[in-house]
């Protein structure tokens, strides 16, 4: 069983299994209940020493949870944690570590005026007999720490004067400094080029030679491939396979990932595509996104796949007139469109509906009517002078087509749900009768029931004819909705697929550079 | 979105009635504070009621209540303007220079105003165009004001003002109605339809609550904001005007420490201090407070410097009374 494949569904045999070592951690039936969501439901998972096991899945797939589990930021509802094949309570994050886990976030939290010491060192200090701290001790620790990892950065030198690969180095000293066994890393290459990732992998391998246990947490097929010998699938919180990676193909991981064929559960009407309605030729940005070109048909969905810090979220915020782009020209209609500001862009029938809903979409504490009508001040008012009967009517129409879940017009955005705050950006853009809808993550951190809603309208405003680019991570959201989808990789247009063309493992191909 | 179509839910425009929540609002309770100061007033001294000498008392909040109304505004957006005060200095030395060279009221009144928006231009500019933190700005711009008043008149002072001139600060409309309070009541009313009836005021809320958002909006935000410098910056030029007209003379230490005040009296009138919400009308109760209070402090022949340690505790208490009932009703 612990060997090849091991799935639901009918699994192919498998060579016979090797000789194991005991694994350094193993997890049992671990369970984690939010309000109303299972994060994680009934998970095994097993790391071996010396080797490393790559965590895969989707966004909102179970990840991230699983490793605060591990570093004892939640403690599980249900199943177990042993260490040695000793059972361990996390009890808090000091627990984890006392037991010899450790990780390196996405994001590690560094200071920036602190020294690669400190940093290293933060929380920990050796102390000297009199409670100071050790200023020598720590110095010499580090620049040990470092010179493991191939490098001879200086302890002493401001974190602010490094590279973002060497602050990377430091975020893993730190991480090694606390006598680690156990080394969680969450997607460590989101935000490093190819010669560092190289640089990155040399240090894993001399970590594995350490009998270091590694969980890997990669959406990055190549990457996993050449690094990882194990690997884990997640789906909606379930651990849906794992095994060998040498004996598992990368078209039965995408499969395992995605679980099911996606274009029958999504609520995507056959639409009419009619003329072009958006023409970009040639957009670039200084540093986001280059050259690219497209054009959007009236009553198309077209959807923007691609890696987190691929430029998409870039891309519409410059279309939507946020971000100034260097180069290339906009036709609306047939019309050559100069966008420099999200007034030019509204006006112009082309309204943008913000991943971060709670930063970017809303007021938060105004009501919700004054939400609604914000945009669309100009028609509700007469002579500069706000008519609050128009904007409720206003809200009223777009909050009941929406099916928006409130007590009042008048509460504030901020006492709704996640999802129904998002009807209500999606409501306040459509108040204005745009032409192009950009939706960046539109169902990001919603539940399921508001997720199924959202989509729902999503098609039927397509099949109104209104002209919609969405941008989502979740595969089965793209290959559902989208009648064309547009792959962008390091800023670049990385691919166009038509509705028929397009699979979970041409996009994700695509997506990552694996030809 | 199916099933939605056969239930078709109502949501109500507004929940519960309006005059229990009116009840519970900063306003009601600063009103009640107000009518019990003016009780008090009245029983500690036997010149209180007098219809001339509360007449003279509104003075003590007319001048700083004008810039007030642009401050609230100023503060709802997220900005603050702390050189108002020195901006009374410079058009005040302004129009002090212009006098003695023997310009008429209408164009001293004229300097006033338009040495006020200059500054606030100013402001405006640095702040919106530079997007440059306005408390460090206006800070910067208060010393550099008054600074200018200070190189000018020296330890002079210029006193030969026209006698027309002295209807603005000393002038009466109708009986015990001074030209300043019905200004004051004037300018009350066309602040509160612009912050609470306008797009514009509409506006300057969503800034405050959310720049991001606003700005995800289509909302000019700069252009707002350097809108409402100049418009704190015409306030302070009227209370320039206002101001040297009642004392008759410009020194360069006219108006000391009235930035203090009217940033007090904003937020003791119920504005946010982090910005996003507040009231026209709270900040004309506010300038009541305030002045029955000096008044009142002043009749019984409490020093000044008692009453700077007034303004200085209130201000606190009206800071953190906010923030603590907020904070224990979290807990909770």
């Amino acid at each position: 069983m612990m060997n090849g494949v091991t799935q639901v569904q009918d699994s192919p045999p498998r060579p016979a299994p090797l000789v194991e070592t005991a694994p350094l951690l193993e997890m049992r039936g671990i369970s984690q209940i939010f309000p109303g969501v299972k994060a994680l439901d009934q998970v095994d998972i097993k790391l071996y020493p010396g080797q490393v096991t790559a965590l895969i899945g989707e966004n909102g797939a179970g990840k991230s949870t699983l490793v605060k589990i591990l570093t004892g930021i939640y403690r599980p509802n249900e199943g177990e944690i042993l260490v040695d094949g000793q059972p361990v309570v996390f009890s808090a994050a000091q627990a984890a570590i006392d037991a010899g886990v450790t990780a390196i976030h996405q994001e590690t939290v560094l200071f920036d005026d602190l020294t690669v010491a400190e940093n290293i060192f933060i929380g920990h200090a050796p102390r000297t007999r009199f409670g100071m701290i050790d200023w020598s001790a720590i110095n010499k620790r580090s620049r040990d720490l470092l010179r493991a990892l191939e490098s001879d950065i200086d302890p002493t030198i401001r974190l602010r004067d490094l590279s973002i690969a060497q602050r990377h180095l430091v975020a893993i000293a730190r991480a090694l400094s606390v006598e680690a066994r156990i080394v969680i890393m969450d997607e460590p290459t989101a935000a490093l080029s190819r010669k560092e990732i190289d640089d990155l992998f040399r240090i894993i391998e001399g970590l594995k030679r350490q009998g270091k246990a590694i969980l890997f947490i990669s959406h990055k097929f190549d990457e996993v491939y050449e690094i990882a010998e194990n690997f884990v699938v997640f789906r909606d919180g379930r651990a849906v396979g794992h095994g060998k990676l040498r004996d598992t193909s990368q078209h039965e991981i995408v499969r395992l990932m995605v679980g099911r064929d996606v274009k029958d559960v999504f609520p995507k009407t056959k639409v009419e595509i009619g003329a072009p309605v958006l023409q970009v030729q040639g957009f670039s940005h200084p540093t986001e996104f280059h050259n690219i070109s497209f054009e959007l048909r009236r009553g198309e969905i077209l959807g923007i796949y691609g890696l987190i810090g691929a430029g998409r979220s870039e891309l519409c915020q410059a279309l939507f007139g946020v971000t100034r782009p260097s180069g290339g020209t906009l036709t609306l209609e047939g019309r050559p469109l100069q966008i420099s500001s999200s007034g030019d862009a509204i006006r112009a029938g082309i309204v943008y509906v913000p991943e971060e809903r709670g930063r970017h979409g809303l007021a938060l504490p105004m009501p919700i009517f004054q939400n609604m009508s914000l945009p669309s001040l100009s028609r509700t008012s007469r002579g500069g002078f706000l008519k609050a009967a128009n904007e409720l009517a206003l809200s009223r129409r777009y909050a009941e087509r929406l099916d928006l879940r409130a007590a009042a017009l008048s509460v504030p955005v901020g006492t709704l749900s996640g999802g129904n705050q998002q009807k209500v950006v999606i409501g306040k853009w459509l108040a204005t009768q745009p032409k192009v809808i950009i939706l960046d993550e539109p169902t990001k951190g919603i539940d399921i029931g508001s997720k199924a809603a959202v989509h729902g309208f999503i098609s039927e405003l397509a099949s109104e004819g209104l002209s919609i680019i969405m941008v989502s991570s979740e595969l089965p959201e793209i290959l559902g909705m989208s009648d064309r989808v547009m792959v962008m990789r390091e800023g670049l247009i990385a691919g166009m697929f038509g509705r028929e063309q397009a699979t979970a493992e041409t996009l994700v191909r695509a997506a990552t550079g694996n030809a | 979105m199916n099933e939605a179509v056969s239930t078709k839910r109502v949501i109500p425009d507004r929940l519960g009635n309006r005059t229990s929540r009116l009840l519970a609002s900063w306003e009601v309770l600063l009103f009640g504070v107000a009518v019990l100061i003016f009780i008090f007033n009245a029983l500690a001294s036997p010149y209180f009621l007098n219809a001339w000498n509360l007449s003279d008392a509104t003075f003590n909040f007319t001048e700083k209540a004008m810039i007030a109304f642009a401050m609230a505004m100023l503060v709802i957006s997220g900005e603050i303007d702390l050189s108002v005060a020195a901006i009374i200095a410079l058009a005040s030395t302004a129009m002090g220079a212009a006098a003695q060279i023997g310009i008429g009221t209408p164009g001293l009144v004229a300097i006033g105003l338009g040495v006020g928006l200059g500054c606030g231009a100013v402001n405006g500019l640095l702040v919106s165009g530079l997007r440059l933190p306005s408390i460090v700005v206006t800070i910067g711009t208060m010393s550099l004001f008054r600074g200018i008043s200070y190189i000018v008149l020296g330890d002079q002072a210029y006193g030969k003002y026209p006698e027309s001139f002295a209807f603005f600060g000393q002038g009466y409309v109708a009986w015990v109605l001074s030209f300043e309070f019905v200004l004051f009541g004037v300018l009350a009313v066309l602040f509160a339809i612009l912050l609470h009836a306008t797009n514009f005021g509409r506006q300057v809320f969503v800034i405050g609550n959310n720049e991001f958002a606003a700005r995800f909006s289509g909302i000019p935000v700069e252009r707002v904001k350097f809108i409402l410098f100049l418009l704190t910056g015409l306030m302070s030029g009227v209370a320039a005007v206002c101001l040297t007209s009642r004392l008759g003379s410009t020194r360069p230490s006219i108006a000391q420490g009235w930035e203090l005040e009217v940033v007090t009296m904003v937020v003791l009138g119920g504005v946010s201090i982090l910005g996003g919400a507040g009231t026209i009308g709270g900040v004309v109760i506010a300038a009541f407070v305030m002045g029955l209070v000096t008044f009142g402090l002043g009749l019984l022949n409490v020093p000044g410097i008692v009453m700077s340690i007034f303004v200085g505790l209130l201000l606190i208490i009206t800071i953190a009374v906010p923030i603590i009932v907020r904070r224990i009703r979290e807990m909770r």
